[in-house]
């Protein structure tokens, strides 16, 4: 766009007529202002598509960080199929879409008079604002596993510095040694992630370090695309993953990290290179602001995500529960849209339109192999949002080779097109 | 909304204007958002998966709802194309048609 060298400033007063873009009210939301805090796949969505449907309303988005390192693909980093630079995006891309970055984190807000409280000290006022943290690792869960412990039994379930510490100690480990996948119950940040990432691990430990054994201890004894994955690991992998569900070593109870040990309810490893993988909660400026309820995570109205809470506040992405919406990239992209939609209804004066969603989760089995789920979610009868029925589903499990070269294939696609899409 | 909102109006002029006007179009941009993440911004894939921007309305109604029946065989589309209604998949056809 050419237009972002102007600033606000030299358009106040601006009488330009409003357009007809959509048959949209646009004169009715002239001069609104949206916050939007964290620029992850739901925040930066949000904000990029309500720049795009109502150029009107001004956008702010508020992320601490110079780079977004998606969790999506931070398992092929993990396995060293990729560079963490291609997991990595800037936010040049949003802010040439005339979305105003500022680099700071948000501390507080107080929705009523409109202002959003900065860690640097500022203010940004808002109309709306739109809040999508993504998710808090509760590290007062397991017995032992705190912050200091994920620095040597790392969880790797924010993309990051700890993508590239598990990388290092599978690196480090020698030929024939025990590695771990700690899962925990639902609900938790993509659901089939542990059992992708436990596919790239075998498959880097089978290529690399072949006397090797993975672990995948399980907090549930069901998981997403349970019998793809389970078939997909002994076409591929054999011997070398054993899925432990809970039915069988029980709960996790407790980590020692200077011992490599895993304590369950029945059992117990000692490995020499764990995962945990621990229970989460909506992200902490939920928390501060009092989005999200019992059980930690935010409940929202399913057409606007409106918080059911706290007026005026919208929240996106991995920290609400969205009826039969999982936590996934693709779903948080998804909400983000359509809570544009929704806000720019509402900013100008109408009344939003049913929102609809889709949900396509690629998961690679192996470097060729990929396998998906998908689904088409509307608001249901029951004010909640549900699955379509009749639509949606798994790759077929009598899929041939051809069929899981071409959903790996997809699976880089969608990457590609989900990534440019938001912060390209 | 609260008082001493600023005049922001950047951008007005550069978007979307080739799209269908009316609560059709913006019927058609809310249902096709979801079909970016993968076939890429508008309709134009950088990677894999096939690009759809400019594809004829009718050539477009037609592949979805042959995914719908089944009489196409896909991947993905096969399960996504039987979440959507005719009138739908006319909105987000017309939509689609519209870009280059």
């Amino acid at each position: 766009m050419t237009a972002t060298a102007l600033t606000r400033r030299h358009l106040i007063g601006t009488a330009l007529a409003a357009p007809l873009v959509l048959g949209r009210p646009a004169a009715a939301a002239a001069g609104a202002r949206v916050a939007v805090v964290g620029a992850g796949f739901a925040g930066a969505s949000c904000a990029r598509a309500l720049r795009r449907i109502a150029p009107e309303i001004a956008v702010t988005l508020i992320e601490p960080e110079a780079q977004i390192v998606t969790c999506p693909f931070s398992n092929l980093v993990i396995a060293g199929m990729a560079e963490i630079g291609s997991v990595s995006h800037g936010l040049d891309g949003l802010r040439a879409a005339g979305i105003e970055v500022i680099a700071d984190r948000a501390i507080g807000a107080d929705a009523g008079k409109g202002k959003l409280t900065l860690a640097g000290g500022g203010e940004v006022g808002f109309d709306r604002l739109v809040v999508a943290p993504g998710i808090d690792l509760r590290f007062d869960a397991i017995a032992g596993y705190d912050a200091a412990a994920a620095e040597i039994m790392p969880h790797a379930w924010k993309a990051g510095a700890q993508t590239l510490l598990l990388r290092a100690r599978l690196e480090a480990m020698a030929d024939g040694g025990t590695v771990a996948i700690v899962v925990p119950a639902n609900p938790y940040r993509c659901p089939p992630g542990p059992y992708e990432r436990a596919s790239l691990i075998a498959h880097y430990l089978k290529t690399n370090k072949p006397r090797s054994k993975l672990l995948v201890i399980d907090g549930k004894d069901t998981f997403s695309k349970q019998g793809l994955f389970l078939d997909g690991w002994a076409e591929l992998y054999g011997p070398l993953v054993e899925w432990i569900p809970v039915s069988q070593a029980g709960s996790l109870l407790a980590v020692d990290p200077a011992k490599g040990e895993i304590v369950t309810e029945f059992s117990r490893f000692v490995v020499d290179v764990a995962n945990i993988i621990p229970p989460q909660r909506a992200g902490a400026l939920a928390q501060t602001l009092g989005l999200a309820g019992e059980g930690g995570w935010c409940s929202v109205d399913p057409v606007s995500f409106e918080s059911l809470l706290v007026p005026g506040v919208h929240v996106l992405g991995d920290a609400i529960i969205a009826g039969a919406m999982p936590k996934s990239g693709f779903a948080a992209s998804s909400q983000g849209k359509a809570c544009a939609h929704a806000l720019a209804a509402v900013l100008g004066g109408e009344a939003p339109q049913a929102p609809s969603f889709i949900n396509t989760c690629y998961s690679l089995v192996g470097p060729e192999y990929g396998i998906s789920v998908a689904d088409v979610f509307r608001v249901g009868g029951s004010g909640k949002i549900e699955a379509v029925e009749g639509a949606g589903g798994t790759s077929p499990r009598d899929a041939g080779a051809d069929v899981r070269r071409d959903e790996a294939r997809y699976a880089h696609g969608w990457y590609a097109s989900i990534t440019t899409d938001i912060w390209g | 909304m609260t008082a001493g909102k600023r005049g922001a109006l950047l951008g007005l002029v550069l978007t979307s204007l080739a799209l269908p006007a009316g609560a059709e179009g913006a019927r058609g941009d809310m249902l096709a958002g979801s079909c970016a993440a993968c076939h890429g911004p508008e309709g134009q894939s950088p990677g894999a998966i096939p690009a759809i921007a400019g594809i004829a309305a009718e050539d477009m109604a037609r592949l979805l709802s042959e995914y719908r029946s089944g009489a196409l065989e896909g991947t993905v589309m096969n399960r996504i194309a039987r979440g959507f209604t005719d009138d739908e998949i006319a909105a987000i056809a017309a939509y689609f048609a519209a870009l280059r």
